[in-house]
């Protein structure tokens, strides 16, 4: 296992020994989306290589979470292409993205709150469930077969962020940094090969933080899980991801590993302003 | 024997996904059903069958049929009535139209037929949400009224409007002993209760209650709004048709249109939300609680020895009716399901505080 402190003493720079990435699984290439007169985003490309760790950065209202939205489908840009395991798309539609492997947790957490734990995270499996309506009414033979195959991949999911001991509470019950963690194990559940987190530590203390990277890292090295993450820590960003982009005004202001980024002039100008 | 789950390990997921994983309560029930199926039939009246055990059976019923949409899809309704109505008047259809059908089938067709009636009127439901799904569905009510008082055809140009429905023949099995009738009802109940639980535990249920909960991060794990919605629409109306068919053929006997008017509709989203949204017990207590009050209140007040005429009595009656309602709604918000459970938790550690 690898810790996040672990790599951050290994040093930053170029990608760290035994870190292999893949081709590109996703490239989005000249989004620009705008609300009436407001532009959240304009003319944004960037791509992510697979297996790899993604930051997108930027200071608020920069159009990070609206990035998000339009990977998932969840706004249509007016202008741009989303590119995701070699297909073009224009307008991704958040249904086709969930079954291609696109899963992703919210800012605001949006668990299911009249449901336990157990079956938050079974609706992350709903897509590869087959049985129909008249088997499951009936609950026997192959409908329940299938429900218990599914139960065991979720208790691996379970068992591996460590949330056994909450799993038949109503997730409403729950502090936050677990209500995260469930939400977490939601996406997981969907086997996605793009994991989007939109702040996936805001909010937290020390230690859930640190839990979380280490989830984060876990999932990254275990399933070999693409990961495209939105953080406002920069200790967090600096010492988790591969790469990291910068968003600000709906701009891209800078791309490149970690300590690029930090040296780039725009970007410190971003987050700390320029003198007039 | 204490209610006490404590050395009931489960060793397999199946045990675990049971419908009553606790031991006493799968006793409990098993002694219920055998206590209905096989003791109530000789104990009971004949005005008790009639006037309590069968109208709460349909009831309860109908009321699980909105729970599904109401309780477990978050869709609000205020049309069941007319489902209902859809129910009785295609089983009365199918049953003097096409008189070969076995009337098991007739049953189950009319809740086909309102299931399709359901969908329709479920589509404006991907558009609109609670409230503004309310008055929509409130036109479904309206419409269904009109259109069963108004098109004679539906009731094969009765003079009166009124139609009476022929004797359930259910395989050679004729139904008409108070008893036999409340066994009928209580079949289907138990089917359908079965059904029911079945379908809100399984994958169909939680795209569901993820819909009712949160319907953007339900798109976002691949749950189609639509499918979602309009399966509940559709199951649910199927219930509620199938109650609808067995208010009137066995309950009734002969209707007219306003048996099922806006009325019965606010009843059962009453007893929805006064058993508890997203339990399937709660659908039979609450059908308990709509259906035996009154019934209590009018036996109780004369026996008390309040002597009133029967005006004042049935007033009366509607005021303290209307009172618990509100009393209860404060007290407890999510309904008696809900009060159950939180005695459920309290029995599990009982007489030791924590």
């Amino acid at each position: 296992m690898q810790s996040a402190t672990a790599r951050a003493e290994r040093g930053e720079g170029q990608p760290a020994a035994g870190r292999k990435f893949g081709g590109e699984i996703l490239k989005v290439d000249g989004i620009s989306l705008s609300f009436g007169g407001v532009k959240a985003l304009s003319d944004v490309s960037f791509s992510i290589r697979e297996h790899e760790i993604f930051a997108i950065i930027g200071p608020n209202g920069a159009g990070k979470s609206s990035m998000l939205n339009v990977i998932n489908g969840f706004y249509h840009p007016q202008q741009g292409t989303v590119t995701y395991k070699g297909v073009t798309r224009r307008d991704v539609d958040p249904h086709d993205a969930a079954r291609n492997g696109i899963a992703r947790t919210f800012q605001n957490i949006a668990l299911f709150k009249g449901m336990s734990t157990l079956d938050n995270v079974m609706t992350g499996r709903i897509l590869k469930m087959r049985r129909g309506i008249l088997w499951q009414a009936l609950y026997w033979g192959p409908a329940q077969r299938e429900e218990i195959e599914h139960r065991a991949f979720v208790e691996r999911i379970i068992d591996f962020l460590e949330i056994q001991a909450i799993r038949k509470t109503p997730v409403g019950r729950l502090p936050y940094g677990l209500q995260k963690r469930v939400e977490l194990a939601r996406a997981l559940a969907m086997e996605p090969d793009l994991l989007l987190l939109d702040e996936p530590m805001a909010g937290m203390n020390v230690e859930e933080k640190e839990d979380m990277c280490r989830f984060i890292l876990d999932v990254n090295e275990q399933f070999g899980t693409t990961i495209a993450l939105i953080e406002h820590d920069m200790g967090v960003v600096m010492d988790i991801s591969d790469r990291v982009v910068v968003l600000d005004y709906g701009r891209k202001i800078a791309d490149g590993t970690p300590d690029v980024v930090r040296g780039d002039k725009a970007v410190i100008d971003a987050y700390l302003g320029v003198a007039h | 024997m204490l209610y006490r789950e404590a050395g009931q390990f489960k060793t397999s997921y199946e045990a675990d996904q049971s419908i009553f994983p606790i031991m006493q309560d799968r006793w409990g029930i098993a002694a219920i059903l055998a206590f209905a199926f096989l003791a109530m039939p000789f104990l009971a009246s004949e005005y008790f069958f009639r006037a309590v055990m069968i109208p709460f059976l349909i009831l309860a019923l109908a009321a699980i049929g909105l729970n599904l949409l109401v309780g477990y899809c978050g869709q609000i309704s205020l049309g069941t009535g007319a489902f209902m109505a859809v129910g009785a008047y295609a089983a009365y259809n199918f049953a003097i139209r096409v008189p070969e059908l076995p009337h098991l089938v007739t049953l189950l067709l009319a809740g086909g037929v309102a299931a399709v009636v359901g969908l329709l009127f479920g589509i404006p439901s991907l558009r609109i949400k609670g409230l503004y799904l309310a008055a929509a569905t409130l036109a479904a009510q309206f419409f269904i009224d009109w259109l069963f008082s108004r098109v004679k055809w539906f009731t094969n140009y009765t003079p009166s409007g009124s139609v009476a429905a022929p004797q359930l023949n259910i395989f050679g099995w004729v139904p008409d002993a108070p008893s036999e009738k409340y066994l009928l009802c209580l079949g289907f109940v138990t089917v359908f209760a079965l059904v029911a639980k079945n379908l809100v535990r399984s994958r169909i249920g939680r795209s569901w209650m993820a819909i009712r909960d949160m319907d953007i991060a339900a798109e976002i794990i691949g749950i189609r709004p639509m499918h979602a919605k309009l399966s509940a629409f559709a199951i649910s109306s199927f219930i509620v048709g199938v109650a609808g068919a067995l208010w009137g053929f066995v309950h009734l006997g002969s209707w007219e249109p306003l048996a099922f008017s806006i009325d019965r509709s606010f009843s059962l989203l009453f007893m929805v939300i006064l058993g508890g949204l997203g339990s399937i017990l709660g659908c039979f207590l609450g059908a308990a609680f709509i259906t035996l009050v009154p019934i209590f209140l009018n036996q109780v007040l004369p026996e008390l020895g309040i002597k009133l005429d029967t005006a004042t009595v049935s007033h009366l009656e509607f005021m303290i009716f209307g009172a618990l309602i509100v009393v209860f709604l404060i007290a407890e918000p999510h309904g008696m399901a809900r009060l159950w459970q939180v005695g459920k938790e309290k029995l599990r550690i009982w007489p030791f505080p924590h």
